[in-house]
């Protein structure tokens, strides 16, 4: 007679769970015989650099770091749409035109206002 | 343990081709042959004990090649150069976060007592004021060699721990802390200047 074909995925499972067991329980048994657990609260830390840590990890940012962004975007960011927009220029059918100049606004926008704001000013 | 075998019967059976051996002896086996130190340096020991993981000298043969980052897998401590009392709470909590049983290796004049430094303000005179030191090694730096002699004398210190009796090894006593006391900044020096559960300095005989 022939075996059940799905016998060795039982057989696979019980090897997949006693394997494991085998060293948890050795580990168990060993901390009940011979090594008693020793814990404590720098043992337990979480942290494990050697340095204890500081405040909450729950932070926040300022928000006013948003204009330095939008300065990286006009001036960084928007040079690498410009150029192929300057070599394809006189290909560009009306549409891409237009989406181009809209997207130029929105950044001019985004100038307009960092310069209002006094983000362009040079302190010494 | 080991006591329960008889030598002689042993060496016949080993002629014969079966190996007997005793739950200590094969415990002490696996751990004195695979001691993960903690990667962790200070200062110019450090690079010797770089030299002595690479491959020239390679620490690999004794099988404590694998530096762990992280103290809860490392079993050796290799305090590596000057300990400044900025650094000693921090050494003194990584290892307290090492798992048990582990091993202190104090390596170099400084780690010893504070070596060429020892009149600096800043310098422990020693580390092994807050924590136990199994073995120390003299050199300013030590040579890679004399830090595979002390891994060598710390393998041999592990082969000979016992596994229960009265003289058990240190870790399995349910009373031997595994955690000491980390000092704190005081006003003019860290508090405790030394642990006396730990520091035990020789004391001088003078001859009047």
């Amino acid at each position: 007679m022939r075996p059940n074909p799905y016998l060795f995925i039982v057989v696979f499972i019980g090897v997949a769970l006693v394997f494991p067991l085998i060293p948890l329980a050795l580990a168990w048994l060993w901390r009940r015989i011979f090594q008693p657990p020793k814990p404590g609260p720098q043992k337990n830390a979480i942290y494990e650099c050697g340095v204890e840590s500081l405040g909450e990890a729950q932070i926040q940012f300022r928000s006013q770091y948003y204009l330095y962004a939008i300065i990286f975007l006009i001036f960084d960011v928007e040079a690498i749409f410009l150029v192929p927009f300057a070599v394809a220029f006189t290909g560009l059918p009306v549409g891409a035109f237009i989406a181009i100049l809209v997207f130029l606004l929105l950044l001019i926008e985004g100038l307009v206002w960092a310069w209002s704001k006094g983000c362009l000013q040079w302190e010494r | 343990m080991s006591e329960g075998i008889d030598e002689v019967l042993r060496s016949k059976l080993q002629r014969q081709g079966v190996w007997v051996t005793s739950m200590q002896e094969l415990y002490n086996w696996g751990r004195k042959n695979s001691i993960w130190p903690l990667q962790f340096g200070l200062a110019c020991c450090a690079i010797e004990m770089i030299a002595t993981a690479a491959s020239r000298y390679d620490i690999a043969r004794f099988g404590g090649e694998v530096f762990r980052p992280s103290p809860r897998q490392a079993d050796l401590m290799i305090v590596a150069g000057t300990v400044t009392k900025k650094m000693a709470p921090q050494i003194v909590r990584l290892y307290n976060q090492m798992a048990d049983p582990k091993y202190v290796i104090a390596m170099g004049a400084c780690a010893i007592s504070g070596g060429p430094f020892k009149q600096g303000y800043n310098v422990l005179k020693g580390i092994d004021r807050y924590i136990p030191v199994d073995v120390y090694i003299p050199g300013c730096p030590p040579r890679p060699e004399a830090l595979l002699h002390a891994f060598m004398e710390l393998q041999q210190k592990i082969d000979e721990q016992k596994l229960s009796g009265a003289d058990k090894a240190a870790h399995l006593e349910s009373e031997q802390p595994s955690e000491y006391p980390v000092p704190a900044f005081g006003k003019h020096d860290l508090e405790p200047p030394a642990n006396p559960n730990v520091f035990h300095p020789p004391a001088i005989e003078r001859q009047s």
